[in-house]
């Protein structure tokens, strides 16, 4: 068949086509990130964070009401989400292997996959429908749902890495089981739990489709949950739509905002889980 | 973990005492009811899709809601093929670009690059992940388009514009925009599905192959890539998922416009971008409910793709045909 020479040269051949993969995906990256800090820094200013919007062609004005809706949302999802999602995972992480956690964690990954937008419509047809009116709390479910299935993936992926040690030794000291849970596992694993937190608030602080049509848009400040409501990405894509110069420049700021955001988000859950324990799942 | 357990230390524990049983009881129920939780969840999905779409369903003829192409919401005229079209060949074209380039990608940090490059690699794929598909309609609005306008769309009708693929006007926005940016934004889902599942290849296989003396290319290609080769498939139909839901970024490239071309250049429309542009100004029930229908389509495509997915990852994770991994 074909020589040494020859099939050293494929492998280097094919080495090199791995390689140049690599710059396939990193030329886009490192364009995108490029251009939202050129062109969103120039607009950055103290009044960005903390004015209204402006109509076409005003000077100043800034995002601050999109950032405070933003904010409010993911928290009203994050009360709504986080008891449920890191209980499911702690259930699937500790009683998960029989059929009943199966069919869970099945229908788990199942609906993470589901799209962000058809999460959307089950909130608009939940709150919005039934309060005939776009809100924050609808906003706030509609985030909350697409939190839940992933952090109680990752949640049991964390304390899955608690070694069966800790518990074995808690039990054998005769702690009752409930409270090896909550005194010795969980505490354990709770670096890791937070970074799945941090992880889901970062998802869903970035989530614009199911926002469209539930908290809908709001041109002034709002904490009243029964309002509509701005948010960071839904202005972004307002902006970015539109076609004003001074709006998509205020787009690209924003962007750049967000994308703050949730790289300090992405950071801290790196950084968490970098200590606790060692290895995060995926 | 309480008693009813079957790990082999909590069977062994002394038997509690009524006290610690009834906590555990509690405890346990407690999270039980949490992880139903999950399933009301996904019950209460499907229940409101239906519900919302229901004035649309009445009446209709699901038949010619699936195939027909007119959609005009004014005379309450909805045929879904157009957006179907454009979400299967938005998503097509992001497969074959992003399939070959994660599988590389996917090699490249576990096999093949250097060792010194993978972390900031694969630090780089986990930011691409990270960043907000709204973002990245921004920057294919207003980068990729016009590079595509001038520079990739009359390069492919010069070289293949024989194909009526790459025929019709350049205008940037469009299905090939809109296939490349859903490409970019699949890339790290199937690259690190794909990683994993090279995770649970065997070493002796590949060790095996080296020993024998292959390169390190024919043991990839030879022993490595047929083991995994289910679980990247289970990969690459997790990153369909997601490009078939994807709404943001391709909602702001492809054009808005629903027809059917067969250009990648012209501009078309997929199920979550109608659904995003239309859904909050919808003129009734009906138009509402047919979006909700769109909706209901959708769901039910990554809802398939999905469980293929997870069976056929799951199925790698055991090894082909009854081996231990």
């Amino acid at each position: 068949m074909n020589g040494l020479p020859w099939r050293r040269f494929v492998n280097v051949f094919w080495t090199v086509v791995s390689g140049s993969t690599v710059l396939v995906a990193l030329v886009p990256l490192a364009s995108l990130l490029w251009l939202v800090v050129s062109r969103g820094a120039p607009g950055l200013s103290a009044s960005f964070f903390v004015s209204l919007p402006t109509p076409v062609g005003e000077p100043g004005g800034g995002v601050g009401n999109a950032i405070v809706g933003t904010f409010f949302m993911v928290g009203l999802a994050s009360l709504m989400a986080l008891p449920v999602g890191v209980g499911a995972g702690v259930f699937l992480a500790e009683k998960g292997d029989g059929p009943a956690g199966k069919v869970i964690r099945f229908t788990a990954e199942v609906l993470s996959g589901v799209p962000s937008i058809v999460v959307g419509i089950v909130a608009y047809g939940l709150i919005v429908a039934t309060m005939k009116r776009f809100s924050a709390l609808a906003g706030g479910v509609a985030l909350a749902l697409i939190m839940v299935p992933s952090l109680a993936r990752s949640t049991e992926d964390f304390i899955r890495l608690v070694p069966s040690a800790l518990r074995e030794a808690s039990l054998a000291l005769g702690v009752p089981g409930w409270k090896t849970s909550l005194r010795v596992i969980i505490p354990t694993a709770l670096g890791g739990i937070v970074t799945a937190v941090l992880l889901a608030v970062a998802r869903a602080a970035g989530e614009t489709a199911p926002l469209l049509f539930t908290a809908l848009n709001n041109q002034y400040w709002n904490l009243d949950p029964t309002q509509p409501t701005a948010s960071l990405t839904v202005q972004i894509y307002n902006y970015a739509i539109s076609p004003y110069e001074d709006w998509h420049d205020k787009a690209w700021t924003a962007a750049l905002v967000l994308l703050l955001l949730v790289g300090l988000l992405n950071l801290m859950a790196r950084l968490l889980s970098r200590n606790r324990l060692q290895g995060a799942p995926r | 973990m309480p008693p009813t357990s079957d790990s082999a230390s909590a069977r062994d524990a002394p038997a509690p005492a009524r006290f610690a049983n009834l906590g555990d009881r509690a405890w346990s129920s407690g999270i039980s009811i949490l992880g139903g939780t999950i399933l009301v969840v996904a019950g209460l999905v499907l229940l409101e899709l239906g519900r919302v779409a229901r004035p649309a369903w009445e009446g209709m003829d699901v038949l010619r809601f699936l195939t027909s192409t007119d959609w005009d919401p004014v005379q309450e005229k909805f045929g879904a093929l157009p957006f179907i079209y454009g979400t299967l060949v938005t998503s097509a074209v992001a497969i074959l670009v992003a399939l070959p380039v994660s599988v590389g990608l996917a090699l490249f940090l576990s096999e093949m690059g250097p060792r010194r490059l993978r972390p900031p690699v694969a630090y780089a794929i986990e930011v691409l992940a990270a960043i907000p598909s709204v973002i990245y309609g921004l920057w294919g609005l207003f980068v990729m388009v016009p590079w595509l306008r001038g520079t990739l769309e009359p390069f492919l009708q010069g070289t293949l514009g024989f194909l009526p693929l790459f025929r019709g006007p350049m205008i940037g926005l469009g299905y090939l925009a809109a296939g490349l940016i859903l490409a970019l934004m699949i890339l790290p889902t199937i690259a690190s599905v794909t990683i994993e599942v090279l995770k649970t290849v065997p070493a002796a296989l590949k060790e095996g192959a080296l020993a024998l003396g292959a390169t390190r290319w024919e043991a990839i290609r030879m022993a490595v890539l047929p083991y995994a080769r289910p679980g990247i498939l289970g990969a690459t139909l997790l990153g369909l998922g997601r490009a078939l839901g994807e709404t943001m970024a391709v909602t702001m490239v492809i054009g808005n416009s629903p027809e059917i071309s067969a250009s990648l250049f012209a501009p078309g429309y997929s199920l979550p971008a109608v659904i995003a542009n239309e859904f909050a100004e919808a003129t009734g029930d009906v138009h509402i409910g047919a979006l909700a229908a769109l909706g209901l389509v959708l769901f039910g495509l990554t809802l398939l793709l999905n469980a293929v997915a997870q069976i056929l990852i799951s199925a790698v994770a055991r090894g082909p045909r009854g081996a231990k991994a």
